[in-house]
């Protein structure tokens, strides 16, 4: 079933992640830089994306984590999960970053570099632009 | 989840920017568990205070909405990292107290009571039966909903920020109903408060939101608090409700296999540098039941007891404040052993206490060892 967390408006481009990720202590505040060695995304940074991946695991402290990155600028555009989880939920409410949870056919059909539009106030929130 | 005009309003915008993030807060919880709705609570329970937990991020927050934000309904909080009246005791560093100083003051500026507490089940009336409240405390919401007859769900301390706020929680979950898939048959003897925190980390961890319990005898406020404390650590469960639970339940045995488990995972040290008594912090029935069992002992090491305020203010008035410290302890209010800062590996391998809880928090992250006794043992072992 699809849900929206946060609502919101805006266009990007999809990095997407078959790793779940662990905001808190995985996410470099300043830069979000992924420093866990064994993600999928190592190295790179989620800002001004459209995140794209499974769900938001470990200390719901991450939600400040979520703040912080955006008060650095450095935070996603939006994040889109298969999960909806209280981490991301909670951190992304704090920051106004739009959340949407998709379903697991529609979590395929996303793939890394694909440019899309988001608005959650539409009947088909995700366009493929 | 449905909203009234008048929420539709606020997470526009039209009520301000803390009102807009709060409803953001809560239409985002809600839509992640499911709620029809939001329902009004009366009392709000804030975790996030102690540094240790939030860091610079959380203390940047805090003191950002501090400006413009106020709470709506009673609203308490948890321990922070030291108690200010000997704070220079313990070798802190200028940030770590100027930073949980700027915490405190900017919950103070929102209207929050200084309770700095994790019982508040203990120091504050308790409203009537089936009250909602918005508890962020695990043990707390435990024990509310398992004891006091109050209704909450295990909230994040986001979730209870914004119901601070806005006098709401979304409707879901255990403030809906509570129908446990699972039954804990208690199997093991003469327990101890140790066991029972044993039993809650258990039926944490086999728990999903809450959990039928049987095979219980009669408990004192200290092995309630345990197991409710247990419980709170190890997993995402939040009330017990006694008795076998319907036929067709799965029952599971809390036997001395299980038992033995828990301690295994949790008991890393034969023997602790310094005793700590305390997570949840010891009420007043604690107090004076360690005050009459140290009557002419004393002990042989540091013993730190954990309190709040308003009970160590009382406990002073009746003498047992005195009695406690020509023992040896310190006594400490405003902080508990989870995530102290006062406890630091550099100085300490391994800690004593007879708390499950707090167990948990030194090994995982103060990173030191952890020795289990019960307090029967800890007066008969620790103090001569």
């Amino acid at each position: 079933m699809n849900k929206i967390l946060v609502q919101g408006n805006i266009e990007g481009v999809v990095l997407k992640s078959e790793n779940p990720i662990n905001f808190l202590g995985t996410v470099d505040k300043k830069t979000g830089i992924i420093s866990d060695k064994n993600h999928d995304l190592f190295g790179k940074s989620i800002a001004n994306s459209i995140l794209v991946f499974p769900s938001g695991v470990g200390s719901s402290v991450g939600a400040y984590t979520i703040y912080s990155i955006k008060s650095n600028n450095a935070a996603p555009l939006a994040m889109i999960c298969k999960k909806a989880d209280l981490t991301v939920a909670t951190g992304c409410a704090l920051a106004n970053i739009p959340v949407l949870i998709i379903s697991n056919n529609e979590f395929d059909s996303l793939v890394n570099g694909m440019k899309i539009k988001i608005n959650t106030k539409s009947t088909s929130p995700i366009s493929i632009l | 989840m449905e909203l009234t005009r008048e929420e539709e309003s606020a997470l526009k915008g039209e009520q301000g920017e803390i009102m807009e993030m709060a409803y953001r807060i809560l239409v985002a919880t809600g839509e992640a568990t499911d709620a029809e709705k939001l329902i009004p609570i009366e009392w709000a329970h804030l975790s996030g205070v102690n540094y240790n937990t939030i860091g610079d991020a959380g203390e940047e927050f805090l003191l950002s909405i501090s400006k413009d934000a106020r709470v709506k309904v009673k609203t308490t909080l948890n321990p922070m990292g030291f108690d200010i009246d000997n704070v220079s005791n313990y070798n802190l560093d200028e940030n770590f107290i100027s930073k949980q100083l700027s915490i405190k003051n900017s919950y103070e500026a929102i209207g929050v009571t200084p309770s700095f507490s994790c019982i508040p089940y203990e120091i504050f009336d308790i409203p009537k039966k089936n009250t909602q409240v918005a508890f962020a405390e695990s043990n707390a919401a435990i024990h509310a909903n398992s004891y006091d007859n109050l209704k909450t769900n295990k909230e994040s301390a986001f979730s209870a920020l914004a119901s601070a706020i806005t006098g709401k929680s979304p409707y879901s979950s255990l403030r809906k109903e509570d129908s446990p898939n699972l039954s804990i048959r208690m199997k093991v003897s003469n327990p101890t408060e140790l066991t029972y925190g044993m039993l809650g980390f258990f039926a944490g961890k086999v728990g999903d939101t809450s959990v039928n319990i049987s095979g219980l005898e009669e408990m004192d406020k200290r092995q309630c608090k345990a197991m409710c404390g247990g419980m709170g650590t190890s997993g995402t469960c939040a009330k017990f409700l006694f008795g076998d639970g319907d036929s067709d339940c799965e029952k599971i045995d809390f036997d001395e296999k299980e038992m033995k488990n828990v301690h295994d995972e949790l008991n890393t040290a034969e023997k602790g540098d310094i005793i700590t008594l305390g997570s949840p912090q010891l009420g007043l029935d604690e107090i004076s039941d360690l005050a009459a069992k140290l009557k002419g002992r004393s002990f042989k090491k540091r013993c730190m007891v954990f309190t709040p305020r308003t009970i160590k203010e009382q406990a002073r008035k009746i003498g047992y404040t005195n009695e406690l410290e020509r023992a040896g302890c310190e006594i400490l209010s405003d902080c508990c052993t989870c995530l102290t800062p006062l406890i630091n590996k550099d100085n300490v391998d391994a800690v004593t206490t007879n708390s499950i809880k707090g167990a948990f928090y030194l090994k995982n992250s103060n990173g030191v060892g952890v020795n289990l006794k019960s307090l029967t043992e800890i007066v008969e072992e620790e103090t001569q």
